[in-house]
């Protein structure tokens, strides 16, 4: 059975997190880099250019990346420092057996002895108990290559049907809402259409701290005179100088956005042409907002009524617009619905698919988008396919040389496969790249999951809170130890270029799967030489596919810049071209390989669809027990589970510990003052963190970030529900009650990024 | 002949990041320090924050006061960090600046601050601090550009502090509407940040019910 090593001062000195600062040759002004290396940032989803100064085997330093066209050099903290990251104390440069006798709770083992047990224990666990007793779980961080990789290897090596990803907790509310509205899952525009719009609508997104990059964007387009309108409960860094801010009630958003159609009907500010002629399910949506008055709509959202009538006159008689969502609207139960009721609102204007016309969700993760177009979600085949699609599967199956038959049908969401732990259906588990105990809700039950099972294997490069449960841990590969391709918030496809080798006895995550397979006596599909032959059968499988990266080479992309998929390598009759890619989608007389020519938008009749997106409630609302909100995001310094960023001594010290925001009312309430220290209890569990008192958020609302691990983590107490659709969490409501605290003892024996 | 590029600073624009104190500390002649540094004006009421660069006076009163006369202002009217074999570390200069820039490097027994990246501009580059900033709040380029670029607001560099006025080489945007030519930092540290946006007081007119635990 599984067990969790302790944080022993002797795991903390072997595996950290311990900060990295500048040292040695990175800091001595008199050394000079071997050679720079063009690549792009580790972290979020906007992928910038940055170029990384190597000496030897170690990345040394960085140097702004001018002349990429996404960023042109411009870095937020994290890019800058994440070279700290690279030759790093905590870094696992071998492979380990978790060893509950040592003090330290991990023996380092020979690699070839750790894939064997693997091997043996996933042939001892199917064979016992079939071949979905054995799990997978991957993450949207790494490159396209290999997270095709693993999507391939679960379902032809494992022969498993239980694969899914950590891009569940970020893009799949948005990724469904996309493919209902418009038959396709990926950005509508590139973000060099903000700065032509006239009117740019923010619903949940923190852009200052979460897409930095994306600021420059947004402030260009308020030099052109463009208004700004951000949806939050919060005033985030970007919300602040903004014309508009509709502070919203948590998990009211689907109430707002039919508030804004039903103004925007009432007052005939739609485009009846582009509604007639390019979109179906108008009328029915119109009637479902019939109810949706102002007052209403103010009464369900809390923001005032002005501000509702307001945001609807510039969004409804604006020329240009472009409506950017992100996680505040998305990780909801209600995540698809509410991103629906923001595309009805941008359907209604008819701005779509032209210059300065344009939506987009905000990715979270560095291959959010590539990581889950490809083939590691549980219902979907490389090229966005889908897995229950018979045509699809045959094409798949025969890029894979199985039969159609032997390809497992679709799995289920990562939270919904811990539970098939519980119920004993999945006994052996292979997580990579994911840090479920820290970034999954209800971290308690995460916590019972893990230890349920037989067997547990990791694959990461920094001993996650996760690691410390598993009973094998394979050294994987940093971001700079492989090359490969990932694809931006943007739909933009970029290449990773390598920088230096994985130390010692580490590996590139690909090559350690293959090792697996061959381990199992499995490895016919899995005798790749490098990323690029693993690309090259990417773009056969995804040839004909919605996301269609048949035309995409290296070679392209190095010369472009990058490219927009769809990019396919024929065109509609078959014969080869040279596609330039696809910046903006949707675009009028666009060809798209589902409409064939019907329409821009990918369906049959090439028309969007208007989905009628009726509000309820969060899953959880207050009441006199528990009568405040929480809700969850991040600081700029920090990146997802921080197992990354909490080993970067300069980010660590920028925004250390986690700090619970509460209004001045709150506070006085609660008999709270600023610096106090104030626990947060759900039904869940509780957490104890110092209290920040700020009139920057909603009086019934608290808010904690969520990078940190063990008694600093947030997700303690939010809920597991999830969206009945997408299975995204519903990470930003839950009810919860605060009082003022003592000093946790936690404080006197880790350090804050421990 | 190439135009001549400048430094802009638009607190109006500044997210807070720290970006630019990141990659100050990045850079090649002071690895580990940075030069510049973000202040917060009053979080509990704003997340407004300021980037604080050197701004190069004209006249620059950290030279004025440098009792070793350590402190220069090269050809081009950038003042340097102090000449390491004249400062005497006697911290006039950090007391002194009225922008609150000069850092006494303690170990070094010695002044520095932030010198526009002379190494880099030297060569063509632009400052690292104006290259990495996510908002533009950080901004180096020629007038001409900016004028173009930056059309809602224009740029000021006379600061007045009581009866002492300060022009500087590094210049602030303001307001395109701003009157005034000079901006009055004395008054300013007597407002507070305000505004109908940051306060919330958006709500004011729906009462928002907050019980307390049982």
């Amino acid at each position: 059975m599984v067990t969790e090593a302790q944080m022993t001062p002797e795991l903390l000195a072997k595996f950290g997190p311990l900060r990295a600062y500048q040292s040695g040759e990175r800091l001595d002004t008199s050394v000079d880099p071997d050679r720079i290396v063009k690549t792009h940032c580790c972290f979020c989803g906007q992928q910038c250019g940055i170029q990384l100064k190597v000496k030897g085997n170690s990345v040394i330093g960085f140097e702004p990346w001018t002349d990429f066209p996404f960023n042109k050099g411009m870095l937020c903290p994290k890019g800058i420092r994440r070279y700290l990251q690279n030759s790093h104390h905590d870094r696992l440069t071998a492979a380990h057996f978790r060893d509950p006798t040592r003090p330290d709770g991990f023996r380092a083992v020979p690699y070839t002895n750790a894939i064997a047990r693997v091997a043996s224990e996933i042939q001892r666990i199917q064979s016992t108990y079939g071949n979905d007793a054995f799990g997978v779980l991957g993450g949207a961080s790494m490159t396209t290559e290999k997270c095709y990789l693993l999507g391939k290897f679960a379902r032809v090596c494992l022969k498993t049907r239980y694969i899914d990803y950590n891009g569940r907790l970020c893009m799949v509310s948005a990724g469904v809402g996309n493919k209902k509205a418009f038959g396709i899952d990926r950005a509508g525009n590139p973000t060099s259409d903000i700065p032509l719009a006239d009117v740019i609508w923010i619903g949940g997104a923190n852009v200052a701290e979460c897409a930095p990059i994306t600021t420059s964007y947004i402030w260009e387009a308020r030099e052109n005179g463009a208004r700004i309108i951000n949806v939050d409960p919060r005033i985030t860094p970007l919300a602040r100088t903004c014309d508009l801010v509709l502070p919203i009630k948590p998990g009211r958003d689907a109430a707002l956005y039919a508030g804004i159609l039903h103004l925007m009907i009432e007052n005939d500010w739609l485009d009846h042409d582009f509604i007639e002629n390019h979109t179906v399910g108008f009328d029915v949506v119109a009637a479902s907002v019939k109810d949706w008055n102002p007052r209403k709509t103010a009464e369900v959202t809390g923001i005032a009524e002005k501000a509702i009538r307001q945001a609807a006159e510039w969004w409804g008689t604006a020329k240009t617009s472009y409506l950017m969502h992100a996680r505040g609207m998305e990780q909801h139960s209600h995540g698809v619905i509410n991103v629906l009721s923001a595309i009805n609102i941008v359907l209604a204007s008819g701005r779509i698919g032209r210059p300065g016309c344009g939506y987009s969700t905000i990715t979270g993760q560095g291959n959010g988008q590539g990581g889950r177009e490809h083939g590691q979600k549980a219902d979907q085949l490389p090229g966005a396919r889908d897995i229950e699609n018979p045509e699809h599967r045959k094409h798949i199956a025969a890029i894979w040389d199985i039969r159609e038959e032997e390809l497992p049908h679709a799995g289920v969401d990562c939270y919904e496969l811990l539970r098939k732990v519980e119920t004993g259906e999945i006994r052996g588990l292979l997580c990579w790249s994911f840090n479920p105990f820290v970034s999954l809700p209800d971290s308690d039950f995460v916590r019972r999951m893990l230890e349920k099972l037989e067997f547990f294997v990791c694959i990461d490069f920094f001993l996650s809170e996760t690691c410390r449960f598993a009973d094998v841990i394979l050294p994987g590969s940093q971001h700079e130890e492989d090359e490969g391709t990932v694809c931006s918030t943007e739909g933009r496809v970029i290449k990773i270029n390598k920088a230096v080798d994985p130390p010692g006895d580490a590996k590139p995550d690909w090559r350690i799967l293959q090792d697996i397979a061959q381990a199992l006596g499995r490895e016919h599909g899995f005798t790749f030489e490098n990323p690029r032959a693993i690309f090259e059968e990417l773009r056969r499988a995804s040839a004909g596919g919605i996301a269609d990266y048949s035309g995409i080479t290296y070679e392209k992309i190095e010369s472009r810049y990058g490219v927009f998929w769809p990019c396919p390598a024929t065109d509609r009759d078959g014969k080869p071209i040279d596609h330039p890619g696809t910046p903006r989608l949707f675009e009028p007389g666009s060809w798209n390989p589902v409409a064939k020519g019907a329409g821009p938008f990918y369906f049959p009749d090439g028309k969007a669809h208007f989905n009628v997106a009726s509000y309820a409630p969060p899953t959880e609302d207050v009441d006199a027990d528990y009568p405040v909100i929480l809700t969850t995001g991040r600081t700029v310094n920090m990146f997802l589970s921080g197992n990354q960023t909490r080993r970067i001594g300069p980010l660590v010290d920028q925004y250390p510990d986690p700090l619970l925001e509460l209004h001045p009312v709150l506070a006085q309430k609660h008999g709270i003052v600023d610096k106090d220290w104030v626990t947060v209890e759900s039904r869940r569990g509780a957490l104890t963190v110092q209290c920040q008192v700020v009139t920057t958020i909603r009086p019934d609302v608290v808010f904690v970030p969520y990078h940190w691990g063990g008694a600093k983590s947030v997700n303690r107490v939010t809920i597991s529900a999830q969206d009945p659709i997408s299975k995204i969490p519903e990470y930003k409501v839950c009810a919860v009650r605060i009082c003022k605290a003592e000093e946790p003892e936690y404080t006197k024996r880790l350090e804050s990024q421990q | 002949m190439t135009v001549e590029m400048e430094f802009f600073v638009d607190p109006h624009r500044c997210i807070g990041c720290h970006a630019c104190e990141h990659a100050c500390a990045e850079c090649e002649t002071h690895k580990g320090n940075s030069m510049i540094h973000i202040e917060y004006v009053e979080r509990s009421t704003s997340v407004q924050t300021v980037p604080v660069v050197c701004m190069h006076c004209d006249s620059p009163t950290c030279a004025d006061v440098c009792p070793a006369d350590a402190i220069k202002r090269s050809a081009d009217g950038r003042v340097m960090t102090a000449r390491k074999p004249r400062c005497i570390a006697c911290s006039n200069c950090v007391l002194a600046c009225p922008f609150g820039v000069p850092k006494m490097m303690t170990e070094l027994e010695l002044m520095m601050k932030c010198d526009m990246c002379f190494d880099r501009t030297s060569t063509g580059r632009k400052p690292m601090c104006a290259t990495v900033c996510p908002s533009g709040a950080l901004y180096f380029d020629t007038r001409e550009e900016v004028e173009l670029r930056r059309k809602r607001s224009r740029s000021s560099n006379e600061f007045r502090f009581g009866d002492q006025i300060v022009t500087t080489k590094v210049n602030m945007m303001v307001p395109r509407e701003r009157t005034e030519s000079h901006l009055d930092v004395t008054a300013a540290m007597h407002e507070r940040p305000t505004s109908g946006l940051i306060s919330l007081n958006i709500l004011s007119n729906e009462p928002v019910a907050v019980e307390s635990p049982s």
